[in-house]
């Protein structure tokens, strides 16, 4: 019997008076792709951004490959972990922004060595030749060199990318990759994200391109004021949509 | 609609036409006018009360030279001091610790709240508070003797200079992007390692012009451990004309090497920007 690789439960979260986060439980499973999808606000983002620890939940519990993230129980409450504890949890999730945030002083190939060199440790001309594969697999063999200035939106994206598979994580996390693109740079970076999805490679995609969901995702899951209204199939949830609330999203972003 | 219509008449073809130049009388005027003022100044210094000739025996001096030197070590070494500290405060002010915080808040508050030479003297005359100094029953000293007036100035200078550097140094990782701090922790970073490898790098960009500034004023400031008697060039120079009376003529002497110093720094910053530049797209490239 699999287990699923994140299981989420009555997770809550708040920023001050803001319930970002109500009550949500859900699981992802080994080689799935999930698409979030709902408005700004919904609570999407704030969930991938608690999966990858860079915001503490306030209630309930996340498990990532079995592991409880940022907390640990003794004597019967529960005590953060150390900064040290939680980096070597993130190492098994990579994250792609919506705004990139490549380091701008490094080279495209610099940006994905760092963590592999620095965080890990590991030797330099094996690390070298792994990014060096990466950037030939989203398509940037030639742009080793340059600096992220010098790279267009789309491609500063797909280093991006490689930087978070050079970490070699079990989950890729992507929080609205293609929103901060000109329309005629999403397609690249979504052909990347097709091409890591039927690698294997169990992703978790916040995102507004309806069409990417329709044809990559597994499940779809909505959601609206912090909490999931409705998740399924995407050709149901994003097709045949059950709840009121999903018609009238979709209704206005299509 | 109706099809667009060729170009309209009535607007005569400009190709051909130059720009003509303006004569600006008034910057040739305001030019002329300066250049006399500055000429005036130079004719009345030259025929004042200055014996030039002392100035260029003095400006190669074996002393003078000893004091420049004296005060380019005191102006690097405490501005060395004062970029760690300003470094080390500047960190402990941005980090979540409650008391970090308040001892790198505080700390800035002291030293930036009491004039210099106030600190200066107080490092120095520190064996009247303390007339021994050590670690219990390992290793004791009389103050008098710790505290030359080389580590006093170093004292005074740099731990003076790190509670303002500590405030271009937070100024500049402020300026960096919190997506920088979060990207840097994705790929599992912890927090001094992120500032280390990224945000430092990006805000040394951004701090050098001011931290540039700081130390030309450092170079000056040096000045003032005249005063506990540390030998750099304003105090050899005093020493001088305690003796033979050329003040002015020393004093010119003592600023033809402040200005000299100065005048080779700025360049240097200019390296140094270049440096921390990589990777961005530049005003005027």
């Amino acid at each position: 019997m699999t287990k699923p690789l994140v299981a989420i439960r009555s997770v809550t979260k708040n920023f001050g008076e803001f319930q970002a986060l109500r009550n949500v439980s859900l699981d992802v499973w080994p080689g799935e792709v999930m698409c979030l999808i709902g408005a700004s606000g919904s609570g999407k983002t704030t969930l991938l951004r608690c999966i990858n620890q860079l915001a503490a939940i306030d209630a309930g519990g996340i498990w990532l490959d079995g592991e409880l993230l940022g907390v640990r129980e003794h004597g019967g409450r529960l005590h953060r972990l150390n900064e040290r504890a939680i980096g070597r949890q993130r190492l098994k999730t990579g994250m792609v922004f919506q705004r990139f945030n490549l380091f701008p002083h490094k080279t495209a190939l610099e940006n994905v060595t760092e963590g592999p060199l620095q965080v890990q440790g590991r030797r330099s001309d094996e690390v070298r030749a792994e990014a060096l594969e990466l950037l030939r697999r989203v398509g940037l063999s030639a742009k080793a060199g340059s600096y992220p200035a010098q790279l267009s939106g789309g491609q500063q994206q797909r280093v991006a990318i490689a930087r978070a598979l050079a970490m070699k994580p079990m989950l890729m996390l992507f929080d609205e990759p293609t929103s901060a693109l000109d329309p005629e740079l999403v397609g690249e970076v979504l052909a990347v994200m097709k091409e890591l999805a039927k690698s294997g490679m169990t992703m978790m995609v916040v995102t507004h391109e309806l069409g990417f969901a329709r044809e990559v995702a597994d499940r779809v899951v909505y959601m609206d004021q912090g909490a999931i209204v409705e998740q399924g199939r995407a050709s149901d949830v994003l097709g045949a949509p059950r709840e009121e609330r999903t018609k009238a999203f979709l209704s206005a972003v299509i | 609609m109706k099809p667009a219509p060729a170009l309209a008449e009535g607007f005569p073809d400009l190709s051909g036409m130059r720009i003509a130049r303006e004569p600006h009388w008034f910057r040739w005027l305001s030019a002329a006018l300066i250049v006399l003022v500055l000429a005036a100044i130079v004719r009345a210094f030259a025929g004042g009360q200055i014996e030039w000739s002392y100035v260029g025996r003095f400006l190669t001096a074996k002393v003078i030279i000893e004091g420049i030197v004296n005060t380019m070590v005191m102006a690097v070494l405490a501005m060395a001091l004062g970029i760690f500290l300003g470094i080390v405060v500047a960190v402990m002010r941005l980090s979540p610790n409650p008391v970090l915080k308040t001892v790198a808040a505080g700390y800035t508050w002291l030293f930036r709240g009491t004039p210099l030479i106030l600190q200066l003297l107080l490092w120095f005359n520190l064996a009247l508070v303390f007339p021994t100094i050590g670690i219990p029953g390992l290793w004791s000293a009389r103050a008098v003797d710790v505290m030359t007036p080389f580590l006093a100035a170093l004292l005074g200078l740099g731990i003076n200079q790190g509670a303002y550097t500590s405030e271009v140094m937070r100024a500049g990782m402020l300026s960096v992007d919190i997506g920088q701090y979060e990207a840097a922790q994705a790929i599992g970073m912890g927090r001094l390692r992120a500032l280390r490898r990224i945000v430092l790098p990006q805000a040394m960009r951004v701090v050098i012009p001011p931290l540039g500034n700081e130390f030309i004023g450092m170079v000056k400031a040096t000045s003032l451990a005249s005063v506990i008697q540390y030998p750099e060039l304003l105090h050899n120079a005093e020493n001088i004309y305690y003796a033979n009376s050329r003040v002015i003529e020393l004093l010119i002497v003592a600023g033809l090497w402040y200005l000299l110093v100065v005048s080779v720094l700025t360049p240097l910053q200019m390296l140094l920007e270049r440096r921390f530049a990589r990777g961005t797209l530049q005003f005027g490239r």
